[in-house]
């Protein structure tokens, strides 16, 4: 017994499916919902880390690397949204947030 | 637990705080804590990405992501004045469909992941690097070369990042001395200008 690419894989799997969930279970909490895309990404990380690990190729990691910087960008202009949101409407629930809607 | 290999035992430990903290950030009722135990989770994978031997990319994590966008999130999640019991609401609505969806993508994941397809015995774990191998080096070999378009193309995203979080939380303020640009352009030259007629007159005071 020795520790295989499934660990990591199941590992990316459970953090995935949770942050899944998360989306489903808290979807008026806009906040929550952020979160749970950056537990998302965190999965994938996870994922790319492995395979570039057991494959011995460091382009994954590179890719992570693009996939931090990306992640930052999104979680600052969807928190200056967040902010800009509840400036105006002085709510975050979701349900509430229907403009848009015809 | 004899017998058992030390990266397994450490790859367990945090696997399970990691797992423990990201369902109390779905679980967890106040956003303030489930901010906190994403912080955690950041550390627990932190700690698992260094097992892979990505020392760099474990604490760029640790740098950016608990350093800037955690302390991000709490600072919105503190300001916001949030009523919580309305955004609540329908939880326990989709606790039982929610389980279910996830219990049966978990399975089917694992189903495709699991160690039948990926296990040791299919894909040989590789050997570990010598102590004097160094990750931050081999990336930024890559980095700085091979990925290089990709890299300053990162950057301007993140100058983009950078004006468009400023631009939209920019609340305009009453004291700040700014032209209007506007009212700039449609001067007239009427409104500036005033040409008054009168007689050349010398020094000595007689009319030339």
């Amino acid at each position: 017994m020795s520790l295989s690419l499934s660990h990591f894989l199941i590992l990316g799997a459970i953090l995935f499916t949770l942050s899944v969930t998360g989306i489903f279970l808290n979807r008026k909490n806009l906040i929550i919902i952020l979160m749970c895309i950056e537990l998302m990404l965190l999965s994938v990380n996870m994922n790319f880390l492995a395979f570039s690990h057991f494959a011995g190729d460091i382009a994954g990691q590179v890719f992570v690397f693009f996939i931090l910087t990306v992640a930052a960008a999104e979680a600052a202009i969807g928190l200056a949204i967040l902010v800009v949101l509840f400036r105006n409407r002085g709510t975050i629930n979701v349900a509430e947030l229907d403009d848009l809607k015809g | 637990m004899m017998g058992l290999p030390y990266d397994l035992i450490v790859f367990y430990l945090f696997a399970s705080i990691l797992v423990v903290a990201a369902s109390m950030v779905i679980f967890v009722r106040n956003p303030v804590h489930a901010a906190l135990f994403l912080v955690l989770s950041f550390f627990a994978s932190s700690a698992i990405w260094m097992l892979l031997e990505a020392e760099f990319l474990a604490i760029t994590l640790i740098l950016v992501y608990v350093g800037a966008v955690m302390v991000l999130f709490l600072f919105v999640v503190m300001m916001l004045d949030i009523d919580l019991a309305v955004l609540k609401e329908g939880f326990v609505k989709f606790l039982l469909i929610g389980g279910v969806i996830a219990v049966s993508m978990l399975g089917l994941m694992i189903s495709v992941v699991g160690p039948d397809k990926f296990g040791a015995d299919q894909i040989t774990p590789p050997a570990r690097h010598a102590a004097d191998y160094s990750n931050t080096e081999e990336l930024g070999r890559v980095l700085y070369t091979d990925y290089v378009y990709a890299f300053e193309i990162a950057a301007v995203i993140l100058l983009v990042a950078i004006i468009a979080a400023i631009m939209l939380s920019l609340r305009k303020s009453r004291s700040a001395k700014t032209p209007n640009i506007s009212k700039q352009v449609s001067v007239k030259k009427e409104d500036r200008l005033r040409i008054v007629k009168m007689d050349a007159v010398t020094d000595k005071g007689e009319r030339s």
